[in-house]
């Protein structure tokens, strides 16, 4: 699947809450069901900077694809950042950094998140594209 | 006290947040206005806003009339000696930095030793960190025990004979910990000690009193307490004021001004540089009114019962740990829930209309004294009710649900 159809599904997916508490309960399940990370890549290198909470992306690339493994201490950043995996890992590096994400307004997640929350969101993009961009440029 | 009446006088508690009607139960970060205040703002604009001490047209004279009359009203708030140690800040924070500039050289040299606690604000740490960083004065930190409380057994364990300052907070943002401030004073007057409180916590809650409790100087900040933000107060003894240098050089603060000589304004007028914030002292002033009309003993009683209730509630909850759990207390709460990330508490109960505080409250030290790195926090004013607390703690049950 392509990252716009994985997109197109995950906003699927949230059509079917009418409640925030339902898609705040999905955001969790995807947070309870992502694989963390090792503690020794807990990090410095790995923290993603601007989160209210401690979130970790670790990058790899495999047969020029770039896949992503994220970890958070607190569960809502957590299944944030399933989702950014489960949208992103994967693909090409070129095709991460081409793609502009819809789905945080679509779903509304925006304006449910403090600004702060929202840039660490922003930021947890920012660091993904960054990788894509280094790893585009390495092949 | 008429607390649906109390809750009609502020207009933010009318409002809804994610659909539901707003908690607000973040009273310790910055409190809700009343409308006198906001109307004191919006008439001072609107009828006589004009700059103060200058000019002698009649809008000015208003303005530089109900500006003194709020410096006395916070003078008598606090029971100053007399008017001229009120100085107008922007606030808490900015007082602090203020004692630290004028202080060092004047009272604080190379070698000196300033007492601070453990459960200092971040606006009562980082000032003393950098004089340490330029001035080369060292750091003396007092603990506390597990209820959240300074030792006062020892005050030797305080105090040497390098100590010129304590700069200590009249009570946790935190813990809600209330400091015996008086016995803490005295042990420090008798070593000659300059004292410093910081009260933005405490003149929420207390009946402060500048002269009974003896301290040099006291700040807060008037936002805290039903004011507008951007004013504060620097509360300083006169005999310290007229001794200590200006914080900062500008107009309205000067007697005379030369290319070779400047002569300086008498105290207040020394410290106040520039334009001050009219309309935030006035408000100021609006919100003292507020809380004497409603009666700052029936207050504090209420917010204490609103303290025990919850505390009581929230010690029924399962797993769940109260930091700070001093005798003489804030109506500040500060837990944590074993296997819950305070971030995800507070945002699922932001889904809930309840306006709460995750994180480390500006209290890094601290945090890392209790070994966490954050709690969630709610703290209440005397609008907040028993079926607020009710509706919070059943909300905070379905949310542990969700996250466990």
């Amino acid at each position: 699947m392509s990252i716009k159809d994985i997109e197109l599904n995950l906003i699927e997916d949230f059509e079917l809450f009418d409640d925030w508490m339902d898609k705040y309960n999905y955001i969790i399940g995807m947070g309870k069901e992502l694989d963390g990370i090792e503690e020794d890549e807990k990090i410095q290198d790995n923290l993603v900077s601007g989160c209210t909470s401690q979130v970790w992306l670790v990058p790899q690339l495999i047969d020029d694809r770039l896949y992503f493994k994220a970890d958070s201490d607190a569960l809502i950043p957590k299944g944030i950042a399933a989702m950014l995996v489960k949208l992103y890992s994967g693909n090409p590096p070129q095709e991460i950094l081409d793609h502009k994400p819809e789905f945080i307004k679509k779903i509304g997640l925006e304006q449910h998140l403090s600004p702060n929350r929202a840039n660490g969101l922003a930021s947890m993009i920012n660091k993904m594209k960054s990788y894509a961009e280094y790893y585009s440029k390495i092949k | 006290m008429d607390i649906t009446g109390i809750r009609k006088d502020f207009p933010e508690l009318e409002q809804k947040v994610h659909n539901h009607k707003l908690i607000y139960f973040d009273n310790a970060a910055t409190s809700l206005k009343p409308f006198p205040v906001i109307e004191a703002i919006e008439e001072y604009y609107s009828k006589y806003n004009s700059n103060v001490h200058r000019a002698g047209h009649k809008i000015s004279s208003l303005a530089t009339i109900a500006y003194e009359n709020a410096r006395k009203k916070v003078a008598k708030f606090i029971n100053a000696e007399s008017n001229d140690e009120i100085i107008f800040t922007r606030g808490t924070t900015e007082s602090i930095n203020f004692l630290t500039d004028i202080l060092q050289d004047s009272i604080l040299n190379n070698g000196d030793e300033v007492v601070l606690t453990v459960m200092e604000h971040h606006s009562n740490i980082v000032p003393w960190v950098e004089l340490r960083n330029t001035l080369g004065i060292d750091l003396k930190i007092i603990d506390i025990n597990d209820k959240g409380e300074l030792d006062i057994d020892d005050f030797g364990k305080w105090f040497s004979e390098k100590t010129k300052v304590l700069s200590i907070t009249h009570s946790s943002n935190v813990l809600g910990t209330i400091n015996p401030l008086k016995k803490i004073i005295k042990e420090a007057k008798k070593r000659g000690v300059v004292t410093i409180v910081d009260g933005a916590q405490g003149i929420v809650h207390s009946k402060v009193d500048v002269q009974d409790i003896d301290c040099d100087f006291y700040c807060f900040s008037g936002h805290k307490i039903y004011g507008a933000m951007g004013i504060g107060v620097l509360y300083g003894k006169r005999a310290l004021l007229e001794v200590l240098p200006p914080y900062q050089q500008g107009g309205g603060m000067i007697e005379k001004v030369s290319f070779d000589n400047v002569v300086y304004s008498s105290v207040p007028y020394k410290f106040e540089a520039g334009t001050p914030n009219v309309g935030g002292a006035i408000a100021l002033r609006t919100a003292i009114d507020y809380i004497e009309s409603t009666g700052l003993e029936q207050i504090i009683e209420y917010e204490k019962e609103l303290l025990d209730y919850a505390t009581q509630k929230l010690l029924d909850i399962e797993h769940l740990t109260i930091y700070g759990t001093a005798v003489n207390k804030d109506p500040i709460i500060s837990f944590g829930i074993a296997g819950i990330h305070h971030y995800d508490l507070s945002t699922l109960l932001d889904g809930f209309g309840i306006a709460m505080r995750s994180g480390h409250h500006c209290a890094q030290p601290l945090m890392n004294r209790l070994e966490i790195d954050g709690t969630s926090r709610i703290s209440f004013s005397f609008y907040n009710t028993f079926e607020e607390i009710d509706y919070f703690t059943d909300k905070i049950k379905i949310v542990k649900k969700m996250l466990i």
